[in-house]
């Protein structure tokens, strides 16, 4: 009796005041946006439409990740020491007690067997580690074969390569921090490398290693590198990287309804917002598990560093397998001295060529906005197809990292296929070198062939394998059209022709116009025509 | 009083028995026991000769049915197979209880097979070839147990071993297609024996190089590692990065793009 009293009243006295004033969410918001006009941004950002295809997530991805290793690397900063002092380790793992190793291998150790949960960290820090440079880079194949890096967005392209450089760079000190016997390997190749530089290689490495390799200052320098410098760089060229995004605005593919001035898909709040949150759970729940279930980087296996041993399967992480590849192919002894210095051609050749492949990478949207002339701004993504020449491109190069890729795997492809670990290397040094033009022509071909097809289903339909014979004998199979939407989307895309030598105002053909109008002959030679809409009409007309 | 007391026992010892009888007896005890002990002895060297002898004679045929072929019936190698001629019985032992031999064809290395001899028949086989000159032997059980020390041995196994076998035992590729095998579950006799023999493109560790204790260690951590199972979780047959970053980019990049398929899926 008295508390549903009691309950009526105070229903009543709520009713009474929801009247005079505003709920604690509106006071709460209205105190905040009075202080920062922060309704603005909301307002614009909120409002901001994504559209949606499964392969737009893949830099989400990245990004959930690299929340992840920051998370989780936190966690691990308050336990790592980055010395080189040397001590005698008395931990818990049988096979290592009473052996000297540095206080950052003995730190980690700790981490793994000693501090609660450390174990399952440095695993989840780990994996999560290869999955963020691997969504980088399908993030990055995304972007190049839709042409998604055409004006205006050739700049960000620029910044996603400078955040892939240094999500390597990031990874790379990681995996030298623990000061086992494997990252010590990966530092002495890279220490090789630097030496490797004529005249000022020795000089370098001493200054890297603070003395000769190892010396006791490299870890520190690494951790330095890892937990301050260079995620304060990716920090901030993620932010940069999502301003121009947004200001941008996100690329669709052509389709009903999709112009080149609007985006077709939902708004932030609330659809994508809830499916992003959501979304990072679950990238973070599938590391989680695996890292849960699946060992990586057994430190204690490898032992501490010692600069004599290397172990058989001695290999560097994953994104760093194309640089260890291009070692083990380059042909050995090559050296040649000349007035008393070596050159070491088979250190020298892998970085020149690496060098180049990355500066390819870093500047193929500038070369081909160049070869193309096109100074237009595209927000509608090529289907691969409909770029043959850049696809074809892609495949080359894809299979050219391809192969340095396989090749730092060699001596497991060599025992695990029962092979000759010598003619591992010769295939694939074939690969590498045959493979790119072998899959740049078919790729090619198949783009070709592909709109070819398109163009058919787009002007007589697709066949419906249904056999019809006519009043006068004939048969024919019925070919049923295609309904417009999808008739969209197989002729929207455009078209370019091999550019003219035009002489210049002096009258002059440079050569600058001579090499451009050759790389346009070699990009839109052949080429397969969009279906025109006099063609469509035409077609419509004398149809069965 | 003095000379009472010093005459008084010469005259009952001459009473009793000639200075000559207890020489007697210890000549008589001396002969007959050394006279048993020769007899016994001498049978008992007698019936291991007979044992060993037998068993030589069985090794000596299965040795010239099976090996002699490549090896020479007298051991001393053809253009087929090497000489055996002071390897020892810990050599024929490993290689033919792995079943390496006889050889199931020629290739780069003799692979591991199970083994076409009874352990009677090898143990023949050993026997006969240790007869023809002297070898590392069977080794001592004292060593095979996995009780040393795991930290020694895997200190020592990652300076001596690792290069090839893989830090975790997991092996490794050498060059011309042939390999350093996997460690895993390799009896610790059979570990101690290549060591001491250097087997296919092995090396010999001998006793001077790695002393029997320090072996005794390399196969308490190899046996270590079987015992004890990854603490972080399946072990991806320990290969290192390569097989990491397969995973990953099969099973955790692979189930990412599933999830991000699902996600941008429409309703229908």
């Amino acid at each position: 009796m008295t508390s549903t009293q009691s309950a009526s009243t105070s229903a009543a006295g709520r009713g009474g005041e929801v009247a005079k004033r505003r709920s604690a969410t509106a006071i709460a918001a209205n105190y905040i946006d009075e202080r920062t006009s922060i309704s603005g941004l909301v307002k614009e950002l909120g409002r901001k439409i994504f559209p949606d295809h499964w392969s737009f997530m893949l830099g989400e991805v990245a990004l959930y990740s690299f929340v992840v290793i920051l998370l989780t690397g936190t966690f691990l900063t308050f336990f790592f020491q980055a010395s080189m002092a040397p001590v005698t380790y008395s931990g818990p793992f049988v096979p290592l007690k009473g052996v000297e190793m540095s206080a950052a291998m003995d730190s980690a150790l700790k981490i793994s067997f000693e501090v609660r949960g450390g174990l399952l960290i440095r695993q989840i820090h780990h994996w999560a580690a290869l999955l963020f440079i691997a969504s980088i880079g399908l993030h990055m194949l995304r972007i190049f074969f839709t042409g998604a890096f055409r004006k205006p967005r050739e700049l960000n392209w620029t910044i996603g390569f400078l955040l892939f450089i240094l999500a390597l760079a990031e990874g790379f000190t990681g995996y030298s921090l623990p000061d086992d016997l494997l990252s010590g390997n990966g530092l002495r190749i890279i220490d090789g490398m630097v030496k490797g530089i004529p005249f000022v290689g020795t000089w370098i490495s001493y200054l890297i290693f603070g003395g000769e390799f190892p010396g006791e200052q490299i870890v520190g320098r690494l951790y330095t590198l890892h937990i301050l410098l260079l995620p304060a760089i990716l920090v901030a060229m993620i932010a940069l990287h999502l301003v121009f995004v947004v200001v941008h605005k996100h690329t669709q593919y052509a389709g009903a309804g999709k112009t080149n001035q609007n985006v077709i898909g939902y708004p932030v709040l609330p659809v994508y917002a809830a499916k992003a949150g959501g979304f990072f759970f679950i990238v973070f729940g599938v590391i989680a598990l695996i890292a849960s279930f699946f060992t990586i980087n057994p430190i204690w296996n490898y032992g501490p560093y010692d600069p004599s041993p290397v172990s058989a399967g001695t290999q560097p992480d994953w994104y760093i397998g194309f640089a260890d590849g291009a070692l083990r192919l380059i042909p050995p002894g090559l050296e040649s001295v000349i007035w008393g210095h070596t050159y070491s051609w088979n250190i020298l050749i892998p970085i020149v060529v690496l060098g180049l492949f990355i500066s390819t990478v870093a500047l193929y949207p500038l070369v081909e906005g160049w070869v193309t002339g096109d100074k237009r701004e595209h927000h509608i993504l090529d289907r691969p197809r409909n770029a043959p020449t850049r696809t074809a491109i892609g495949a080359a190069g894809v299979t050219f990292y391809a192969a340095l890729w396989a090749a730092a795997s060699s001596d497991l492809i060599a025992t695990h296929f029962q092979l000759s670990i010598e003619a591992v290397i010769h295939a694939i040094q074939a690969a590498a070198i045959l493979g790119p033009f072998i899959a740049y022509f078919i790729a090619k071909r198949v783009c070709l062939a592909l709109q070819k097809k398109d163009r058919e289903i787009a002007l007589h339909g697709f066949e419906s394998g249904r056999i019809v014979r006519l009043p006068g004998g004939e048969y024919i199979e019925v070919h049923q059209p295609v309904d417009e939407y999808e008739r969209w989307r197989l002729v929207s895309f455009n078209e370019y022709k091999p550019l003219m030598i035009r002489p210049n105002a002096k009258g002059k053909i440079t050569g600058t116009q001579r090499v451009r109008a050759r790389m346009s002959r070699w990009f839109f030679e052949d080429r397969i025509a969009p279906v025109t809409r006099s063609e469509l009409e035409r077609q419509s007309h004398d149809h069965h | 009083m003095r000379k009472s007391t010093t005459s008084q026992p010469k005259v009952r010892k001459a009473g009793r028995r000639s200075p000559m009888a207890s020489v007697a007896l210890i000549m008589i005890g001396l002969f007959a026991t050394g006279g048993v002990y020769a007899l016994f002895t001498a049978s008992a060297s007698a019936n291991t000769t007979a044992a060993t002898s037998q068993l030589t004679t069985e090794g000596s045929k299965l040795f010239a049915a099976n090996c002699a072929t490549c090896h020479g019936l007298n051991l001393q190698g053809t253009k087929q197979g090497p000489s055996l001629i002071g390897v020892g019985a810990a050599s024929v032992d490993f290689q033919v209880s792995t079943g390496r031999m006889p050889l199931a064809a020629s290739g780069p290395q003799a692979e591991e097979k199970p083994a076409q001899f009874t352990t009677q028949q090898i143990q023949a086989l050993y026997t006969y070839v240790a007869a023809q000159a002297p070898g590392p032997g069977i080794p001592s059980k004292q060593y095979l147990g996995g009780n040393g020390n795991a930290a020694k041995g895997a200190e020592l196994f990652r300076i001596n071993c690792a290069m090839c076998h893989n830090v975790a035992g997991a092996g490794g590729a050498l060059t011309e297609g042939k390999f350093a095998p996997q460690l895993t579950g390799v009896s610790a006799k059979h570990i101690y024996e290549a060591m001491a023999t250097g087997p296919q493109n092995m090396p010999v560790f001998n006793d001077q190089n790695i002393t029997p204790t320090q072996k005794a260690d390399i196969i308490t951590y190899l046996k270590y590692l079987d015992k004890n199972p990854s603490p972080g979780g399946i072990d991806l047959g320990n290969l290192g990065p390569v097989s990491e970053g397969l995973f990953l980019w099969i099973f955790g990049l692979g189930a990412i793009v599933g999830v991000t398929i699902w996600l941008t899926a429409k309703a229908n």
